[in-house]
């Protein structure tokens, strides 16, 4: 399992891809949205959580369909099913690497991007535990998403049209976490919802995405 | 004629769009399923 | 007399021919009935004549969201026991929710202006329905993208799964995010009397309408996806001869 973390980590880094492209999208995102809606503090600071989450969570799903493609393509999918390894603990490992070269990034990156966006200092330690709850869910379920639409030729636009519907609760929870934080309210319901549900997504989805993956490459 | 006051525009819009929608999902259920017959005859009379 | 039987796709060719007149029939003049009764109806002292919008708006919204549950059974049995034409009754079913759910919501826009002084309130409820119906246009969507029948019928099947489950999160989730307009339910046991019976039985025909229609095209959709896979498979023999 180890290696297999390893070795997809290392292909996200050489490819170039993984560890640059989602910040970078995340950062033209949030310089763009000043121009949508103007420069204005009082503009920016009460929409600056929701466009940080939304933000993540475009990032997130961009690199979603490389999870499973790549493999797909040159027949090492099919290896990692007939190896020892369940696919279930495959799917997991694989979920795994992309949040540590997509939500690990775009968490680190966020507050400096908050920043840009007027957020409140006060709300910037429940930025970061928002999406440090919230992101590894985002992963797990685009992992689901991507085994779902891994042979389709034009599973792109599919993968976005299956997947974002799985993140509302996240979304939710996500960013009241950070509107309570920005007013100083009581954090502890959200944070326990937060926490649930990416439990719950990360206990329960390996078992549905290694089911579709082996519909898949049956 | 029933008189429907001063929000007639909205039933009947109600009523309208939904009624719209309802036939057009029975006349593609239907024009499916008469098409899917057709097809399925000329091949088992050729067959 | 047992769903069993019915796998066997003749077997539920011949008897769903069989039942279909009748259940076309009772839709029909349930639904008709219904919503002439509800068209009748005197006028709301507070709601005025929008209140016959209900007659649309509460049977649609039921099968809305039943349609789903029914697409969840009938993809379990399929998931589990490989009966197959659950799975495509499944399959059937899925646009005739969608299109029940934009009737909800339309009605409900149109019933909203002029009682709320808005069309679209970012209210738990409707917001809830517009999340059902991206979950119903993904699962459409699937359907349509994967090319063998039988992986389609197993990931539709695992996504309406994990669909439901998210469908159900995001409602509490929404109800969390936001205090709504809505009222509240609007037939209730518990709850007695909230509508008066003048509203209540026209409404009843019409749900009972819904239902019945829903069976129908239901049964219509599921003999043309077997017809067509019969096609394929006569297609797919003379191919090999």
């Amino acid at each position: 399992m180890i290696a297999l973390l390893r070795r997809d980590l290392r292909l996200a880094v050489r490819a170039g891809g993984g560890f640059g492209l989602g910040v970078a999208f995340f950062l033209i995102l949030c310089a763009l949205v000043p121009f949508g809606v103007g420069p204005d503090t009082a503009a920016l600071q009460p929409i600056a959580a929701g466009i940080l989450w939304l933000g993540a969570l475009l990032a997130c799903l961009l690199s979603l369909d490389r999870i499973f493609a790549l493999d797909h393509e040159d027949g090492s999918l099919d290896l990692l099913a007939t190896s020892p390894l369940p696919l279930e603990g495959a799917v997991a490992v694989k979920a795994l690497a992309h949040w540590i070269t997509t939500g690990l990034p775009l968490i680190i990156a966020a507050p400096l991007f908050g920043i840009l966006l007027h957020l409140p200092g006060a709300a910037i330690p429940a930025l970061l535990v928002s999406l440090l709850l919230g992101t590894p869910a985002l992963s797990m379920l685009g992992a689901f998403g991507a085994a779902v639409t891994v042979g389709l030729r034009r599973g792109g636009l599919l993968l976005s049209l299956l997947v974002l519907p799985l993140y509302i609760p996240t979304l939710i929870f996500g960013t009241e976490m950070i509107r309570r934080g920005q007013e100083g309210g009581d954090m502890a319901a959200p944070i326990l919802f937060l926490a649930g549900i990416t439990a719950g997504v990360l206990a329960v989805i390996p078992f549905a995405a290694a089911a579709a993956l082996r519909v898949n490459l049956r | 004629m029933i008189e429907l006051g001063k929000y007639a525009g909205a039933v009947i819009g109600a009523y309208g769009l939904s009624l719209a929608l309802l036939g057009g999902l029975i006349w593609q259920t239907l024009a499916a399923n008469a098409r899917a017959r057709r097809d399925l005859e000329r091949q088992e009379n050729r067959g | 007399m047992s769903i069993w039987e019915y796998a066997n796709p003749v077997k539920f060719m011949r008897t769903s021919g069989a039942v279909l007149p009748w259940v076309v029939a009772g839709a029909v003049v349930c639904t008709v009935t219904g919503l002439v009764w509800g068209f009748l109806t005197p006028e709301d002292y507070r709601q005025g004549s929008t209140v016959k919008i209900v007659f649309l708006h509460v049977p649609a919204a039921m099968m809305a969201i039943n349609i789903w549950v029914m697409m969840l059974v009938a993809s379990l049995i399929w998931l589990i026991r490989r009966h197959h034409v659950s799975a495509l009754a499944a399959k059937a079913a899925a646009p005739i929710g969608a299109v029940m759910t934009v009737i909800g919501l339309i009605t409900g826009a149109v019933w909203g202006q002029p009682m709320w002084g808005t069309w679209w309130e970012w209210d738990p409820r409707l917001t809830s329905f517009l999340i059902l119906l991206l979950f119903y246009i993904g699962y459409i969507a699937l359907w349509s993208a994967v090319e063998d029948p039988d992986s389609a019928a197993d990931l539709t099947g695992v996504l309406c799964l994990v669909g439901s489950v998210f469908a159900l999160l995001s409602r509490y989730a929404v109800f969390f995010w936001n205090q709504g307009l809505h009222q509240g339910a609007s037939l209730s046991v518990q709850s007695g009397e909230r509508m008066s019976a003048v509203y209540r039985y026209p409404l009843y025909l019409t749900m009972l309408g819904f239902g019945l229609l829903f069976l129908s095209l239901m049964l219509v959709r599921t003999r043309t996806e077997i017809r067509r896979r019969r096609l394929a498979a006569l297609q797919a023999r003379e191919m090999r001869a």
